[in-house]
């Protein structure tokens, strides 16, 4: 099958932070907009098939240990980001769409492109 | 709405609508067909909590009463137990926060009323087995005679407000105040034949709780006699001694499921209650189906070796666990040649029972049994609808339903 352009939205309506879902047919295609980046994801969760891109945005929790392996307890990652399936609660890492408890599992990624102040997504 | 995400920051959602968050399940039973199939969901809940103004005038006890609705009226007191948890996920589960957001109409029993409809119609779910939220935690409740008070006025407020607003695709196992087996009896005998009630559910989450004393006999006799159903329900209780040592809620939902259950269960049978009461329908409900096959295992080893322990019994633990039901969720799936070896083993053909938990955060779809390749038709049909419709005496709800339900037999008790 063919792959097209998908307008998604005029980058200038598009802010850092920001979502869209975009329509393909019966397909659905989450694209998020973190530091700059454009990420899109299929919107079907891995676990039962929710819509894994519609739901809350949260860095990743990681728990810090000293050199002796004893905690410092839970902190929010500066650097990873996540979004979360909103059925069942399932993490993603935005900037590969693995399942965060298991990297072998990933949400079919596609390609965005931006033409001028609009950005597509290639489905 | 904003929900709050990592250190403060604000990420906006829409309100709450659940036929649009469930959109995908309406797309996956859709792709199945499954609304040829009857689908009967033993386990779903609504957040009674959120009603007392509407309940706890049902209750009998005027200074009780006084007492709850007095304490309601400030907002000051709490008047079930409260669990220390994060089902929620810190708002993952973004149905949790935005619940309040959703709009629906009429008063708070017709609003419990269309939310189910709405899930029940995206999952294809034909009818629901009602349970509480809050009220599972009651059999922590200090005070025997408030846990009979709080029981009674949900079970009148259910049956005479809620239930018959359902046009009949609701039912319900109601909630036995297990710490007075003869508050218990009352309960039976009052409610028992009512419409829409399918049996009893004792909560497992309980300090003390003997399923095998004297004072149950008339109780369960009684359920045998009507036909009824009873259930146990199992839960977490993070602040059981045993469990403070578990530093994550995910260690305490984990283990406290099943644990309880587990508990109640091994007594249930060493004890011979499936002697005692052969036609009396139990099922266990919400502890997943792994310590399923683990406790047969380990009850048949004992008993193996200690069967003056367990005089009542006529053949092994395990056999006496394949009479009763399990409800199916929260299904463990990461290992499908071990769920494979469990459904064997539970005989989950004719034993197993689809549930979905909705709205809880661990819910399972119809789509979780019927894609499960190693099942034969007759037991995805079966399990998510048919054996239930047995139970329950639930009558297909079209042509295409009553034909498959014919198919397996399970038409002529049903109908």
């Amino acid at each position: 099958m063919a792959m097209a352009e998908k307008f998604v939205a005029k980058l200038s309506e598009f802010k850092d932070g920001d979502r869209r879902i975009v329509f393909v047919g019966d397909n659905e295609i989450g694209v998020f907009r973190h530091r700059g980046e454009f990420y899109a994801y299929s919107n079907f969760c891995l676990h039962q098939g929710g819509p894994a891109c519609e739901g809350l945005t949260i860095a990743k929790v990681e728990e810090r240990l000293r050199p002796d392996k004893t905690s410092m307890g839970l902190y929010f990652s500066e650097d990873e980001m996540h979004f979360v399936c909103p059925w069942h609660g399932m993490e993603y890492d935005m900037t590969t769409g693995e399942c965060v408890a298991d990297r072998k599992l990933k949400l079919k990624k596609y390609k965005t492109l931006q033409k001028g102040d609009d950005l597509y997504v290639i489905a | 709405m904003d929900l709050i995400a990592d250190r403060g920051r604000r990420v906006t959602i829409e309100e709450l609508n659940t036929s649009r968050l469930l959109a995908h399940a309406r797309k996956q039973a859709h792709q199945r067909n499954l609304d040829d199939v009857l689908i009967v969901d033993v386990d779903a809940h609504h957040y009674e909590n959120e009603n007392y103004d509407e309940f706890l005038p049902y209750m009998e006890n005027d200074v009780l009463r006084q007492l709850t609705m007095s304490g309601r009226k400030r907002n000051r007191s709490n008047v079930t137990p409260i669990q220390i948890g994060y089902q929620d996920m810190g708002g993952r589960v973004t149905r949790y926060p935005l619940r309040a957001s959703e709009k629906t109409e009429g008063g708070s029993a017709l609003r419990d009323v269309q939310l189910g409809h709405r899930w029940m119609d995206a999952m294809s779910v034909d009818y629901s087995c009602l349970f509480p939220t809050g009220m599972l935690n009651i059999g922590m409740h200090p005070q025997k005679e408030m846990e009979v008070e709080l029981c009674w006025a949900y079970n009148r407020w259910l049956t005479e407000k809620v239930l018959p607003e359902a046009g009949g695709r609701f039912y319900s196992m109601l909630c036995l105040p297990f710490s007075d087996p003869e508050a218990a009896l009352r309960h039976v005998e009052t409610f028992g034949t009512r419409k829409h009630v399918g049996g009893f559910m004792v909560t497992t989450v309980r300090s003390h709780m003997a399923v095998y004393d004297n004072a149950y006999m008339k109780l369960y006799r009684a359920m045998e006699e009507r036909g009824l159903v009873l259930s146990f329900h199992s839960g977490p209780n993070w602040g059981e001694p045993i469990y403070k040592s578990c530093n994550r809620f995910l260690s305490a939902h984990a283990l406290g499921f099943t644990w309880y259950n587990i508990l109640q269960c091994t007594n249930w049978v060493i004890n011979g209650m499936g002697e005692r009461f052969p036609k009396l329908p139990v099922i266990w409900i919400e502890s997943g189906l792994a310590w399923v096959p683990f406790l047969m295992q380990r009850l048949d080893h004992e008993y193996m070796l200690r069967p003056s322990e367990a005089p009542l019994l006529k053949k092994k633990p395990s056999d006496y666990m394949r009479d009763m039901y399990y409800s199916s969720q929260p299904k463990e799936v990461q290992d499908y040649g071990a769920m494979e070896c469990t459904f064997r083993m539970i005989n989950a053909e004719t034993q197993l029972l689809y549930s979905s938990d909705y709205p809880h955060w661990d819910f399972d779809l119809p789509s979780s049994i019927w894609d499960l390749r190693f099942l034969s038709e007759k037991a995805k049909h079966n399990i998510l609808g048919g054996s239930a419709a047995r139970l329950f005496k639930l009558p297909p709800r079209n042509d295409k339903q009553k034909h498959n339900l014919q198919r397996f037999g399970n038409l002529a008790a049903a109908a």
